[in-house]
C-alpha cells in the first residue's frame, strides 16, 4: 500500500518536473527562467527524498543530534543568563519599582550617579580595595610559589595548606577573623597591647572607619594567595632549567636570576594573574558585608562597595533602574580590563 | 668550597623558616577556630597563657548548635542544592561541550559566541533582572531558583570544551566508522577520558555552590529554605557573643568542602593551573 502510494507520488513529481523542464526551454525571460530552474532542483530533491525513504537530509539529521547535545545547557543558559543580561541593559535606562508600570528615563539614571555621594564612596572603596589587593596578592603568591618550587620536604602538604583558605566558606572564616581582630578582646590587639605597648585608646579598630578597607585587603590576600600561587607554580614549571644553569655558569646570584630569568619568563602569567585579580576585586561584596557589615548586613559609607550598592538599591529601595545603572558601571570596569587582556593576548600570540 | 656548602645550608634554613611562617599564617585561623569551638565564652580570648585544648573541653558546643538553630535543615538544604547543581552542571556542560568540540553543525560559531559574550559579564551585573524574571516564573523563595541560577554556567562549557579539544578527533572518527551513535561515543569514549576535567568541575561547582552567599540571600527568605551560609550568618548576628557556638558551627560548615577538596585535590591543582595558563 505504502509502496504503491510512494511510486504514485514519485510519478506525479516526475511529471511535474518534465513539465517544468519543458517550460524552461520555452521561457525567454531570464528572471522567470531562474525561478523555474530553482523549482526543478526542488522537485529533484523531493524525488530523491521519497526514493531513499528519508524525510530529513543527512546534514539536518546531524544538526539535530548536535542541537540535542547543546539544548539542555543552552536553554537554561538563555533563560537564566542571556535574557537577564539583555534585560539589565534595558533596565539601566528605565525607572521601575518592580510592580508599577515602567517609564523610560533616558540617561537620567546615569546623571543621578554623578551627584550621588554614596555611589562615589562605593566606587572609591572598590578601587582602593582593588589597588591594595592586586599587587599584594600578586607579590605574596609569587613569593610563595618560588619558595614552594624548590625541592623542599613536604611540598605537597604546604600546597594543600595554602589552598585551605580559598576553599573555606567566607562566613566561617570571616567569623574567625572578626574574633582574632576583635578591637578590645581579640588576640591580635592583645599582642599589640602586651608586647608592643600600644596604648588602649590607640589600638586599631579593625572593622570600622578607614581601617575597614585595610582589613578587607589583608583578609583577601590571605584568602586568595593560595589560588594564585598554584597558577604561578605552573608558570614556574614552564621555565626551561637550562636558563638557570647558563646563568649559574655566568656567576649570576639569586636576585639576578630572578630579575633576568624568572620575572621576564613569567610575564604572561603575571599578566593573567593581575587581570583575574582585578576583575575579582571589582566584584567584592561578601567580604565587605561579613567583615564590616552590621547585624543585618548593612554597610556604612566607609566600607560600602559597588555590588553592595547594586544590592541595596534593588532589593531594599526597589529602585531597579538606578541599580542597573550602577551595575553598568561595574560592567564597564570589567569590560575595560577584559579588553586589555584580549589585546595583551593578541600581542603575545603575534 | 666549604663556604659554598655553608651558604647552601643557610639557604635551606631560610627557605624552611619562610615555609613555616607561611604555613602558620595559613593555618592559624583554622587552628584557633578549632580551639575556640571547644572553649567556654570566657576562655575564648584568653591569651596569657594560651591553651590549645582547655582542661575541660566543651564538646557540647557541637551538639548545642543543632538545637539552637535548625542546623540540620540548613545542612539538608545545602547538600540537596550542592548535589543537584553539581550533577546538572556536569551533565549539561559536558554534553554541550562535546557538541561544540567534536561535531560540525550549522550555527555552531554563532551559538558559541553567545557563551563567549557573557564571559566578561559578572553575575552581579544581571542578578537583579534575573531575580525579577525568576519571581515572574514563581521561583522566588524556592530552592529551585538557586539550582537554575548555578547549574547552567558558561564556565563549565568552556572548561569541558577546552579539554575535549585536546582529545584527538581520530578517536571519534574511528568510533563513528564502527557505527556508534554520537550519544554512545559521548558516553563510552569521551566521558571516561575526561575524568580530570570532570573532577575539576566537580570541585569548582561544589565549592561555589556550598559557599555561595549572595545568591541564597536574594532568593531564600523562609527560615526552612535557608542554606548553611545564610543560617550561620543569621546565627552570628543573633548570638554575636556566643563565640564557642559560632566557632563550632563554622567548623561544621567547613567539613564537607574540605573533604571534597582533599579527595579531588590533585585534579583541582591541575585544573587551576591549566585554566590559568590558557585563560
Amino acid at each position: 500500500m505504502t509502496g504503491s502510494s510512494k511510486s504514485i507520488q514519485v510519478e506525479d513529481l516526475q511529471n511535474a518536473l518534465a513539465e517544468t523542464i519543458r517550460q524552461v526551454r520555452e521561457e525567454r525571460d531570464d528572471k522567470k527562467r531562474k525561478k523555474l530552474i530553482l523549482q526543478i532542483s526542488k522537485y529533484n530533491s523531493r524525488i530523491n527524498k521519497i526514493k531513499s525513504g528519508k524525510l530529513l537530509s543527512r546534514q539536518t539529521k546531524r544538526d539535530l543530534v548536535a542541537y540535542s547535545f547543546i539544548a539542555p545547557n543552552f536553554i537554561g543558559f538563555c533563560v537564566f543568563t542571556l535574557v537577564p543580561i539583555i534585560f539589565a541593559f534595558a533596565l539601566a535606562f528605565m525607572k521601575w519599582d518592580g510592580s508599577n508600570p515602567v517609564s523610560f528615563e533616558g540617561l537620567n539614571n546615569f546623571k543621578r550617579l554623578w551627584g550621588d555621594t554614596f555611589f562615589k564612596a562605593a566606587l572609591k572603596n572598590t578601587i582602593i580595595y582593588c589597588v591594595g589587593t592586586v599587587p599584594l596578592t600578586m607579590v605574596a603568591s609569587l613569593a610563595m610559589a618560588i619558595i614552594l618550587n624548590q625541592k623542599v620536604f613536604g611540598r605537597g602538604i604546604f600546597r594543600t595548606l595554602a589552598f585551605f583558605p580559598y576553599v573555606a566558606s567566607l562566613v566561617a572564616i570571616t567569623s574567625v577573623w572578626k574574633l582574632l581582630f576583635h578591637p578590645s578582646k581579640g588576640p591580635v590587639n592583645n599582642i599589640l597591647y602586651t608586647f608592643f605597648h600600644v596604648s588602649q585608646e590607640n589600638l586599631p579598630q579593625w572593622f570600622s572607619g578607614s581601617l575597614c578597607v585595610i582589613s578587607m585587603i589583608l583578609f583577601s590576600v590571605w584568602k586568595y594567595m593560595g589560588y594564585y600561587m598554584v597558577i604561578y607554580l605552573a608558570g614556574l614549571q614552564g621555565i626551561p632549567g637550562e636558563l638557570y644553569e647558563a646563568a649559574s655558569l655566568d656567576g649570576a646570584g639569586t636576585w639576578n636570576k630572578f630579575r633576568y630569568i624568572t620575572w621576564p619568563q613569567l610575564s604572561s602569567t603575571t599578566f593573567f594573574v593581575v587581570v583575574m585579580l582585578t576583575i575579582n576585586c571589582f566584584k567584592i561584596y561578601d567580604i565587605a558585608v561579613m567583615l564590616a557589615g552590621g547585624g543585618s548586613g548593612e554597610l556604612t559609607v566607609s566600607a560600602t562597595v559597588l555590588v553592595y550598592y547594586i544590592y541595596q538599591k534593588a532589593f531594599i529601595d526597589w529602585d531597579l533602574g538606578y541599580s542597573s545603572a550602577v551595575a553598568m558601571v561595574l560592567f564597564l570596569m570589567v569590560l575595560i580590563v577584559t579588553l586589555i587582556q584580549f589585546r595583551g593576548q593578541a600581542r603575545k600570540e603575534a | 668550597m666549604r663556604s659554598a656548602h655553608r651558604k647552601a645550608i643557610i639557604r635551606k634554613i631560610i627557605v624552611y623558616v619562610l615555609l613555616l611562617i607561611i604555613a602558620a599564617v595559613m593555618i592559624t585561623p583554622f587552628l584557633w577556630m578549632f580551639s575556640a569551638a571547644i572553649k567556654s565564652d570566657r576562655e575564648v580570648f584568653k591569651i596569657n597563657p594560651f591553651v590549645f585544648i582547655p582542661k575541660d573541653p566543651k564538646w557540647s558546643n557541637y551538639v548545642n548548635i543543632w538545637t539552637k538553630i535548625p542546623f540540620a535543615k540548613f545542612v539538608e538544604n545545602t547538600f540537596l542544592l550542592t548535589i543537584v547543581v553539581t550533577c546538572l552542571q556536569l551533565l549539561t556542560s559536558s554534553f554541550a561541550a562535546y557538541s561544540f568540540a567534536k561535531l560540525n553543525f550549522r550555527h555552531r560559531n554563532g551559538l558559541f559566541l553567545a557563551y563567549i559574550a557573557t564571559i566578561a559579564m559578572p553575575w552581579q551585573v544581571y542578578m537583579v533582572p534575573q531575580f525579577i524574571l525568576m519571581r515572574k516564573m514563581g521561583l522566588n523563595d524556592k530552592l529551585m531558583a538557586i539550582i537554575c541560577l548555578q547549574a547552567f554556567s558558561a564556565f563549565g562549557v568552556f572548561l569541558m570544551k577546552q579539554f575535549y579539544e585536546g582529545i584527538p578527533d581520530d578517536l571519534c572518527e574511528a568510533a563513528r566508522i564502527d557505527g556508534m551513535s554520537e550519544y554512545r561515543i559521548y558516553s563510552k569514549v569521551m566521558l571516561p577520558l575526561s575524568k580530570p576535567a570532570l573532577a575539576t568541575l566537580v570541585i569548582f561547582t561544589f565549592v561555589n555552590t556550598w559557599n555561595d552567599y549572595l545568591g541564597p540571600l536574594i532568593y531564600l527568605k523562609t527560615q526552612s529554605k535557608k542554606t548553611i551560609q545564610l543560617g550561620l550568618k543569621m546565627f552570628i548576628s543573633q548570638y554575636s557573643s556566643d563565640y564557642g557556638l559560632i566557632m563550632a558551627g563554622s567548623m561544621l560548615s567547613l567539613i564537607p568542602v574540605l573533604i571534597i577538596f582533599l579527595c579531588f585535590q590533585k585534579y583541582f591543582v591541575e585544573g587551576v593551573a591549566s585554566t590559568g595558563l590558557k585563560g
